[in-house]
């Protein structure tokens, strides 16, 4: 494998589909992904749970393969198609070229085996060096991530760690070989707000530090405000929209990202009521509408939506940004500006108020 | 672990104290159960009775009698009632055979189980793991004494694969000494195959699932290192604590009826055939016997338990 060119992208994936065959019938959990990373990137993709997120993140790590999952699709990285790799290919890719966080500390580290013993297996599979040596590198991969004592703590097990610092333990055994690609799946979920945003800055410095890009899988807006390069938006399978942070906060192009942008709980306005929601449910996998799949919810449907609109640029100077929505980007502005100043679905709530 | 340590034995030296009087009572209620009409022969007059309950003892005031037998058991001086040997020497004697055969087959029957198990739970829903667990349940279903029978009967006695009975001592010919516990091993593993493979499987099923074994995965390990070091060693546990109270068990008695079957002339032999003549005293050593051994593995899986599960902390 080789370091592609500048400008190039470390990872493409283009229309992955994923499905499972379950006992009420196949659920399609990703339909039609299509996304690139570029080196040292990080991009964030946001969605609700079952929008279909973590198994598109999983997926490009085989993680998702099992007898009832069925794959469409490609991902190339560096050379590599990984939808098709073979075992044996990707087995070579994982924690060596692209390495995983998992979104709970608490059950993602066995808690049998010591944790420097964890980080060590990992460094040994993907390079020939001696237990010393590789003894050596996890005490500094753990001094890295800001554990204190490493050198004691390299022989502690899971248990005797809290969950900020298991998930730290996680980052220094994903970084363990020094990966080009960082998936991080929902990594702060399971932790508390102020560990949280240590966690966060230091996956941040380490992007600074090792030049790894990062997938950063999440359903919080806040959390991607902080780090991401690049947001994708998901919806029930798809991607709604795609552009860059300051793309996707200020101008929102499609009405679920305005409905998740308008749900983030702000301390700099007065506090309402009721924290505002988008209303409705996201789609059964296994019966999702016809067309756009957010339609029933939103509160601008028409009758154009029952076509599946392209992922597709549709602001004239700004090629990166790509939404799935058939309004004009002139009535997209008049529509999401329901009250000055604010981002949301608010036509909807009024309209059912009034009803 | 010096409380730990401390604790074990308390409580070794409890339960053979409440073994031992249990087993004592019992014997003394049961009827025909009375000693001095056995010893005395065929066809003995009333005094000869008499004068044997006289030197035994028999006349003596059960509790008195009871401490008595207690004392003998420590000094060692303690004697069958009808062979007359010394109860001790007889234990000592079964001991290794009993030991030979306990630890063969606890080795045998794990050794297969985790082979069974592990297979078993990787193809999970498969051919090869109803075919296996067809197998286990016919195993679990098997009584020892008669598959030792047929065993011995088919393999033994009919075809002559396999030598009919008996022991022969480990220090005289190795080969021969495993050659004759071939099927007691078999026949006393088969049961405990059958569960333990299922157990196996269950837990190994179980644990697949679990996060840090995907974590293992997208560290790259290949299958076998993820089943062996992180799933295998995960769901060893409860298979462990299981093994250790059975081993315990088999060496304290749960081998009677291989033994017996196949003519070991272990421990548990000596304890079927005291029972079968209401012989108090090796039917009490043996019972105390067994009860050292299970409260002593007992204490033996804790330890392992702790080592495997760092979570688990002795005190």
């Amino acid at each position: 494998m080789t370091t592609p060119p500048a400008g190039e992208p470390l990872l493409t994936v283009e229309e992955l589909r994923v499905s499972f065959a379950t006992e009420e019938g196949v659920v399609q959990a990703v339909e039609d992904v299509s996304f690139e990373l570029a080196p040292g990137e990080i991009l964030a993709i946001v969605g609700e749970s079952g929008s279909g997120k973590s198994v598109s993140a999983m997926t490009l790590m085989g993680l998702t393969r099992s007898p009832n999952a069925m794959f469409e699709g490609t991902a190339h990285y560096k050379g590599t198609e990984l939808i098709e790799a073979s075992e044996d290919q990707l087995r070579r890719v994982r924690g060596a070229e692209i390495a995983m966080i998992f979104q709970d500390p608490m059950t993602s580290l066995n808690p049998v085996m010591r944790i420097g013993a964890q980080i060590i297996e990992q460094i040994q599979e993907h390079e020939a060096l001696p237990d010393q040596q590789a003894r050596e590198r996890a005490v500094e991969l753990l001094e890295k991530v800001g554990i204190p004592r490493a050198r004691e703590r390299v022989d502690n097990y899971p248990f005797e760690f809290s969950g900020g610092m298991r998930q730290r333990v996680m980052i220094a055994l994903a970084l363990s070989c020094n990966p080009s690609v960082l998936i991080a799946d929902e990594p702060t979920t399971a932790l508390d707000v102020t560990i949280q945003a240590q966690i966060l800055q230091r996956m941040r410095e380490l992007r600074e530090e090792t030049g790894a890009a990062i997938i950063l899988v999440t359903h919080d807006l806040g959390v991607v405000a902080d780090i991401a390069d690049r947001i994708a938006v998901m919806y029930s399978g798809r991607i709604v929209e795609e552009g860059t942070l300051d793309q996707i906060f200020y101008d929102p192009q499609h009405p679920y990202t305005w409905g998740l942008l308008g749900s983030i709980a702000r301390v700099d306005r007065p506090r309402p009521e009721r924290l505002p929601a988008i209303a409705g449910m996201p789609p059964s996998l296994s019966d999702r509408p016809e067309g756009c799949h957010f339609r029933p919810r939103c509160p601008h449907e028409f009758s154009k939506c029952a076509e599946v609109p392209p992922l597709e640029a549709r602001l004239e100077d700004q090629a990166g940004h790509c939404d799935r929505c058939w309004l004009t980007p002139d009535e997209k502005r008049e529509k999401r500006e329901v009250r000055p100043g604010e981002i949301g679905l608010d036509a909807k709530s009024t309209s059912t108020e009034a009803a | 672990m010096g409380r730990f340590i401390v604790r074990r034995v308390a409580q070794m030296l409890f339960v053979m104290f409440a073994v031992s009087i249990l087993t004592f009572f019992i014997f003394n209620v049961i009827p025909n159960g009375d000693p001095a009409v056995r010893m005395a022969g065929k066809q003995p007059t009333e005094s000869q009775i008499e004068a044997i309950r006289e030197e035994w003892g028999f006349n003596d005031n059960i509790f008195v009698q009871y401490t008595t037998t207690m004392k003998k058991v420590f000094t060692g001086d303690l004697l069958s009632y009808t062979t007359q040997l010394p109860v001790d020497e007889e234990i000592i004697k079964g001991l290794p055979r009993t030991f030979a055969l306990a630890v063969g087959a606890a080795l045998l029957w794990m050794f297969v189980a985790i082979c069974f198990g592990l297979y078993s739970a990787v193809k999970a829903g498969k051919f090869a793991d109803r075919f296996l667990t067809i197998i286990a349940l016919i195993g679990i279903s098997m009584p020892v004494f008669w598959i030792g029978a047929l065993m011995n009967y088919y393999l033994g006695f009919k075809l002559g694969w396999f030598p009919n009975g008996g022991y022969v001592e480990f220090s005289e010919d190795p080969v021969d000494w495993a050659y004759h516990l071939i099927l007691p091993w078999t026949a006393l593993a088969i049961l405990f195959i059958g569960f333990y493979s299922r157990v196996l499987r269950s837990n190994v099923l179980d644990t697949i699932n679990e996060d840090f074994v995907r974590t293992a995965r997208a560290k790259g390990l290949g299958e076998r290192q993820i089943m062996v070091r992180h799933v295998l060693r995960n769901s060893m546990i409860p298979i462990v604590t299981l093994w250790g109270l059975d081993f315990g068990a088999v060496i304290g008695g749960g081998a009677i009826l291989t033994e017996t079957v196949f003519d070991l002339q272990g421990v548990g032999q000596y304890a079927a055939e005291a029972v079968g003549q209401l012989d108090v005293p090796p039917v009490l050593a043996t019972t105390m016997f067994a009860a050292f051994f299970i409260v002593l593995l007992n204490a033996i899986v804790d330890i392992v338990y702790a080592y495997l599960d760092p979570r688990i902390r002795l005190q």
